[in-house]
């Protein structure tokens, strides 16, 4: 077939990349080898736009056994105990197909985990839909959250904790992130290196068919009018499958016959090999005629692009094939040895006893594009509505409808659908600021959050991704817990655009200089561009996923109030900046100005500080200020307990709107026994930190004194009432 | 006393159970659904999970399985069995246990705790219970929604054959506290022999205070008695 422009606009290849490709390889590709650098130099596969600022990030710690670069990060918690994550997107296959997409996302980011010798214990997700007016945001809604469900549950791997969030800027494009955390022996974990020649190349898993074809390619261009045609690109998920592969590849992991091991994910056979062959800078060659195919008559094409899932590729030691074999087909899999490393540092394909594709490994992964794309500062937006000239509204009005509003609603019914508590370590279910997962069968913990801020990336990119890790941060420090490192999901709109571009350079900058400042290093991550459908971008989207440790389990605290008369002590100093925040978006619909400024010092100065009070045990429930303000926050300490609580008004003539609702940063609520003030006190003026008395505990109601009393049922009933008459 | 639980392709809440049964010293093996031979034991368990994917109905490709033969040899021989979940389907699949699980009435998985209220404990498994406490247990299922013949049900009523049914907090029966549909607020039952119970909550995920309650840990420690 001669392959002409329009095949190679078709696979997603710009004519300058196609030059590219002729020089690297000194001839004319096949139509194979073109469709196996299409899978390679796609955005999604090679990070094209994004390398060169990803590569900004402090990625090192003392902490941090392996960051970016490998299926997921890798940490240690001492013990021999490591935890190994990742979160990724699954954006474009969910608008598509909400249910195959979001349930494929679960199992790709779970395969990532397990590859690397871990159990996974606990997923998370951070999922974002168009307004909940728009006519297809319903069935995206259940598709995504069912099918997110549908793949934990059956795993059995325990879903913990989320954000579920709506804005029109996804009405055409949703997000879905999956983030999945594993456990492994420090000295038992597994990379994808591989070493040493004529070693046997084995496929396991599932059979390969059609499904998915050009997937990555799909996901890495923006959608158009046409997406609808793009079904099948989409994977269909067995999570039955995947569970039966996880218990084998983990069997097979205890003892010594994989030399290394690589999920077939995005880009499928042809990425998995070919990351296998350039990390080890050896060749490999494949017998495509031995790869188990469920459909017939399949193409090497089409069996080197198929994204079927549940599938993994191992390079084993010599002689330990029957044994591998045996382990395999005890759990019902398919096993096949499908071809050897090779000296030639090529990728040889053979079909049918003949080479049919040959491609040098370093073509195709260090010799992809890499751009340098122009992007554009943006400006801190001005200050220029006059909030004080705004109409009147009352406290309880304004305090209702926001936490009536879809946004700030009680999520109940999206972790209904989740298992949350199987594998019985889940310590804090979804619901306080993080999740909580025990060792097993020890006495430390790890606490896992996702958090995002898309208004404020929009508003000020630099100051929103300082912003999400400082938030993300302060939600493992709320449950007891020392922040270790992150993960993160970078959703963006299309690279080619210098506005787009400009909001990805700044958000990642303002994320290395939170993760610099706090310590708080990147392990691991995805990057997913041209998020947006006829040149409406979406918002820019970064989603951090943090892990911390518990070192003992009975030291950790969450949001609930806990008794009638304690205390509650601001931590952090409140400034009344309400632009860009909750009050003013469900309030007067107003999304203007900057987003509330965000100090480094303050805040890991008031964070370190309240752990020490956790620490301590000085304090009875802990939860930080964020969106909706103070007053959101204490509503929320009061649902999901069993108390109700008096807020007193501001001493002097603060503005109540501006006290209440501000999203000034680096603040926490903690609740204390009174009799442990002046201790605290003591704790937080040695470290000059800002502290005010804001409430005490009571039964019953929600009351600010003079100014609204709701019995707490009431209030429930509002934070419910949302989703029910949805 | 010693307990043996049986493995499935599928089966996720094996390691739970088996831990549970370890922390009251119950000599405890677990057994892959392949084996043709039973370990000599005084209570089986068939744990929770998605056996066989769910494929076909949940529970019915395990309900066939080599093991199961040797299961039910023993279920008349009068040893224990112990059916959550998953395994409460599968013990419908076998007729070990009359009725069948449907799906849930609102459709969706439900993930949560629950309670239920103690009906009947003069039995094997519920001895250390009071008559009418309320526990709070974990249920997480898609067919939880028990099913059966009026002549069925009023056998199960009259010969006080439902352990447990779904409440509320205070101890209420009602179509409020019903969370998946289930007939008479069913949450497990009994054969007529009592040697044989079918769960849909999840005993083995309160046994620990650190993680949830211990409303579960009598359950397994009434067995002991």
């Amino acid at each position: 077939m001669k392959i002409t422009n329009a095949i190679v606009k078709s696979h997603g290849l710009k004519a300058e990349e196609y030059s590219k490709i002729k020089d690297l390889l000194g001839k004319v590709p096949n139509l194979l080898e073109l469709g196996v650098f299409s899978a390679m130099w796609n955005e999604h596969c090679s990070y094209k736009s994004s390398r060169i600022h990803l590569k900004n990030l402090p990625t090192q710690g003392k902490y941090v056994i392996q960051g970016p670069g490998e299926n997921a990060g890798v940490i240690d918690i001492g013990d021999n105990d490591a935890i190994i994550f990742k979160i990724e997107s699954h954006n474009h296959p969910s608008y598509i197909e909400p249910y195959q997409g979001a349930a494929t996302g679960v199992g790709g980011i779970l395969r990532d985990v397990f590859t690397m010798g871990a159990r996974p214990i606990a997923l998370l997700n951070s999922i974002h839909f168009g307004s909940p007016d728009h006519p297809k945001t319903k069935a995206l809604l259940n598709g995504v959250v069912s099918g997110i469900g549908g793949y934990g549950n059956c795993m059995g791997i325990p879903t913990v904790a989320g954000e579920t969030k709506f804005n029109s800027t996804y009405d055409q494009n949703i997000l879905v992130n999956a983030m999945a955390v594993g456990h492994a022996q420090k000295d038992k974990i597994f990379y994808s290196k591989a070493k040493g020649l004529n070693k046997s190349v084995v496929y396991v898993g599932s059979k390969t068919g059609r499904d998915g074809i050009h997937g990555a390619s799909m996901a890495s261009a923006e959608f158009d009018e046409n997406s609808e045609d793009k079904k099948p690109t989409v994977q269909v998920g067995d999570p039955f499958t995947e569970k039966l592969l996880m218990e084998a590849c983990l069997e097979l992991m205890q003892d010594n016959s994989i030399i290394s091991i690589q999920d077939m994910g995005a880009a499928g056979l042809t990425s998995s090999s070919v990351e296998m062959a350039s990390k080890g800078e050896l060749g490999l060659e494949l017998n495509l005629d031995r790869i188990p195919c469920r459909e017939e008559n399949m193409t090497p094409y089409e069996m080197m692009l198929s994204e079927s899932q549940e599938r993994m590729l191992i390079i084993l030691e010599d002689g330990k094939e029957k044994e591998a074999e045996k382990i395999f087909i005890k759990w019902d899999l398919n096993f096949a040895v499908i071809g050897k490393t090779t000296s030639t540092n090529n990728l040889t394909l053979k079909f049918d006893n003949k080479i049919v594709g040959e491609v040098p490994i370093d073509a195709l992964a260090s010799k992809a594009p890499i751009y340098d794309r122009k992007w554009i500062k943006i400006k801190l937006p001005e200050k220029k509505i006059k909030i004080r000239d705004l109409k009147k509204v009352q406290l309880q009005e304004a305090l209702l409808k926001i936490l009536s509003s879809p946004n700030h609603s009680n999520k109940s019914w999206v972790t209904d659908q989740f298992d949350q508590m199987v594998m019985t370590d889940t310590a804090q279910r979804s619901g306080s600021d993080a999740a909580i997962i025990r060792i097993h069968k020890k006495e430390k913990a790890i606490a896992v959050a996702v958090d995002s801020s898309a208004n404020y990336c929009k508003a000020h990119p630099h100051t929103g991704g300082k912003q999400i890790v400082c938030e993300n941060w302060r939600n493992l420090i709320s449950v007891g817990a020392k922040p270790i490192a992150i993960t993160n999901c970078l959703n963006f709109g299309n690279p080619e655009n210098t506005k787009v571009m400009g909001e990805f350079a700044e958000c990642v900058l303002g994320i290395k200089e939170a993760c610099e400042f706090l310590d708080y290093p990147v392990v691991s991550g995805n990057v997913s561009l041209y998020n947006g459908t006829n040149k409406k971008n979406i918002y820019p989207t970064p989603v951090i996923g943090g892990v911390g440790l518990i070192t003992n389990i009975s030291n950790k605290v969450n949001q609930y109030l806990k008794k009638d008369g304690n205390t509650i002590l601001q931590i952090g100093k409140n400034f009344g900046q309400l632009y860009q925040s909750v009050f003013l978006e469900e309030i007067y619909a107003i999304t203007d100005g900057p987003p509330p400024e965000v100090n480094l010092s303050n805040e890991k100065n008031n964070g370190l500080a309240v752990l020490k009070l956790i620490n301590d045990k000085l304090v009875s429930s802990v939860h930080d200020i964020s969106s909706g303000g103070m007053l959101v926050a204490l509503a929320e300490m009061v649902l999901g307990s069993n108390y109700g609580i008096k807020i007193h008004k501001p001493k002097n003539l603060a503005n109540l709107m501006e006290y209440y609702f501000s999203e000034d940063q680096g603040r926490y609520l903690i609740e204390i026994e009174p009799n442990n003030l002046e201790r605290i006190n003591k704790v937080l003026n040695e470290n000059s930190i800002f502290s005010e008395v804001v409430a005490t505990v009571q039964n019953d109601y929600f009351e600010v004194v003079g100014e609204l009393k709701i019995k707490t049922n009431d209030l429930y009933k509002t934070n419910n009432s949302w989703y029910n008459n949805y | 006393m010693k307990s043996s639980v049986i493995l499935f392709p599928g089966s996720n809440c094996d390691r739970d159970v088996a831990v549970a049964l370890e922390k009251l010293n119950f000599q405890n093996k677990m057994v892959w659904h392949k084996d043709t031979n039973l370990p000599k034991s005084d209570l089986i368990v068939i744990p929770g999970g998605f056996s066989y994917g769910d494929y076909l109905r949940s529970g019915a490709i395990a309900g066939k399985s080599n093991i199961l033969n040797e299961v039910v040899k023993a279920a008349n021989d009068g040893c224990l069995i112990l059916g959550i979940c998953n395994g409460f389907q599968i013990l419908t699949e076998t007729g070990l246990l009359k009725g069948v699980l449907l799906r849930n009435k609102n459709l969706k998985f439900i993930g949560k705790d629950t309670h239920i209220k103690a009906i009947n404990i003069e039995n094997k498994f519920c001895n250390k219970y009071v008559k009418d406490q309320v526990l709070k247990l974990n249920i997480a299922h898609n067919e939880g929604n028990f099913y059966t013949s009026k002549e069925h049900l009023k056998e199960l009523e009259d010969k006080n054959l439902i352990p447990f049914k779904y409440c509320d907090e205070n101890g209420n029966i009602n179509e409020e506290s019903n969370p998946n549909g289930s007939i008479n607020n069913i949450a497990g039952i009994f054969n007529d022999k009592k040697n044989i119970l079918g769960l849909m909550p999840h005993p083995e995920r309160m046994v620990d205070q650190v993680i949830s309650n211990n409303d579960g840990l009598n359950l397994f420690t009434s067995l002991l008695n």
